[in-house]
């Protein structure tokens, strides 16, 4: 079970900042605004945001930029980050062809 | 009323509890939606999107029909966030007669509800659908059916019915249902907390299961595991959604990713894991059939894959409405792994429910009274 979050809690109102079009996620080119902005919508999970605008969801699946997306998170939530939970780790660990990933099961045909 | 009270108490923050709330909401109740893990954990998230009428039990389709006529088209500007809606039609590969048979099948029933299906052949699947291979000899096409992306449209409901003022608590496990004079009136959860609620509306996928039980309702529902695999973002190839009387399933999305799902038929085997995981065989399976019927995608890489649980019923259609047994609790379990497309038209149903409203969409061959098996017998299920 994740841990109890009462979604109606006020974090304040969005205030927009210098740096909010700093790219964080480089695959999907999401910037700290944006991110932010998906807090104030009620994304309160690292999944939430991935979901709703994408930030881990391309070709890296959140290697390089999940520690800095958890930041921007935790800090728009006044909370740690350690209170944040992962994203899923998804296999495959490097984009893999269907073609050769479907290879395996052609031998039985 | 305190903050745990409400007119409605929903369980479960997917597509239809979400729903539930923004429309709920919308009529001025007082909603509180519970949900043990987060937003959008469970099924909502986990399809391929599709958003069809065609090869669905005819009791069911009222409300797909309703989803895709009524909600759907006006999603974005509802809710504000894009759920990505497009309605480009399904197409359904064939491989051989018997296949040919039932997509036939398919066409004559959705001509009884008033919805268009055509079977294509030879020449024109291919002059109008040129990425599937030789290997696909018929196929079935619903010009009506679509697309839609699970992810953003559950979690725009979301969005939406907290802006209206629904009250949405994350990891709080609902364990039990308690009644008040015969009616669901409280539920308790994990955590020790009580809620109270003039409506219970319980709308948790699989795990409504074990809460229903709490006030002696068995629904007969089993999990099963689904896969998918998702490519990096290709060129524009197709904008309909693709499936296979094989079992595969999967479209292209805005973003230019295929999502592909496949039915293995093991799925089963995995029915008792508390956690849904990738196994290596399913996606490799689904790639191999991809590469099949649809060749030019065997060059597209798979950037990741993931998995879910679906809630299938027994005879593959959802139990949602009212119990007459349990006065004012509603219930909305047992999607079968189609209950995306009609989610929205099962949370204003709710809703409406729950507002002693007469719902627009006929929901009565949905009832949890066609299960009289399953109270008497609930040993078997």
């Amino acid at each position: 079970m994740s841990r109890y979050l009462d979604r109606s809690a006020d974090i304040g109102e969005f205030i927009p900042q210098p740096d909010d079009d700093l790219i964080i996620c480089r695959c999907e080119e999401i910037t700290k605004g944006e991110i932010r902005k998906a807090v104030h919508l009620g994304m309160w999970t690292m999944t939430e945001v991935k979901r709703l605008i994408r930030p881990g969801m391309g070709l890296c699946q959140g290697q390089t930029c999940s520690k800095h997306v958890k930041g921007v998170i935790a800090k728009e939530l006044h909370i740690s980050p350690a209170e944040l939970d992962d994203l899923t780790a998804r296999p495959p660990m490097r984009p893999v062809e269907m073609g050769v990933f479907g290879n395996e099961v052609e031998s039985h045909e | 009323m305190s903050n745990t009270t409400a007119d409605v108490i929903i369980v479960g923050a997917g597509i239809a509890g979400n729903s539930a709330a923004y429309y709920c909401a919308k009529k001025g109740l007082k909603v509180i939606v519970l949900e043990e893990e987060m937003i959008g954990h469970g099924g909502s998230s986990r399809n391929g999107g599709g958003a069809r009428v065609s090869g669905r039990d005819a009791r069911e389709m009222p409300l797909a029909i309703y989803a895709t006529r009524h909600i759907w088209p006006n999603l974005k500007e509802e809710l504000g966030v894009d759920p990505e809606y497009r309605q480009n039609g399904y197409l359904v590969c064939g491989y051989n007669e018997e296949h040919k048979k039932g997509i036939q099948n398919r066409i004559a029933d959705a001509a009884k509800m008033g919805i268009d299906m055509y079977l294509l052949e030879g020449k024109e699947l291919k002059d109008k659908h040129p990425y599937v291979s030789d290997h696909v000899t018929c196929a079935g096409w619903t010009p009506t059916d679509g697309v839609a992306n699970p992810l953003t449209a559950t979690l725009g409901f979301y969005k939406r019915a907290r802006e209206l003022g629904a009250r949405f608590i994350t990891g709080e496990k609902v364990e039990k249902i308690k009644l008040y004079k015969g009616r669901a009136r409280t539920v308790v959860t994990q955590n020790g907390n009580t809620y109270e609620g003039g409506k219970i509306i319980v709308a948790a996928g699989f795990g409504g299961k074990e809460i229903i039980k709490s006030v002696g309702l068995f629904v007969p529902v089993f999990k099963r595991l689904i896969e998918v695999i998702v490519t990096e973002p290709m060129p524009h190839m197709f904008d309909n959604m693709v499936g296979g009387m094989s079992g595969f399933y999967g479209q292209q999305t805005v973003h230019g990713s295929f999502v592909f799902g496949n039915a293995l038929g093991r799925e089963q085997c995995f029915a008792e894991i508390t956690t849904p995981v990738s196994s290596s065989y399913n996606p490799a399976n689904i790639c191999h059939t991809i590469g099949v019927d649809i060749p030019a995608l065997k060059e597209a890489k798979i950037i990741r894959t993931w998995s879910g649980w679906t809630d299938m019923s027994v005879d593959g259609v959802p139990i949602i409405g009212n119990v007459a047994e349990v006065p004012d609790l509603i219930i909305d379990i047992g999607c079968t792994g189609h209950g995306f497309c009609p989610g929205p038209a099962s949370g204003y149903t709710l809703a409406q429910l729950a507002n002693n409203e007469t719902p627009d969409v006929d929901i009565s061959k949905l009832a949890y009274e066609r299960y009289d098996m399953a109270k008497k017998q609930p040993q078997y299920y």
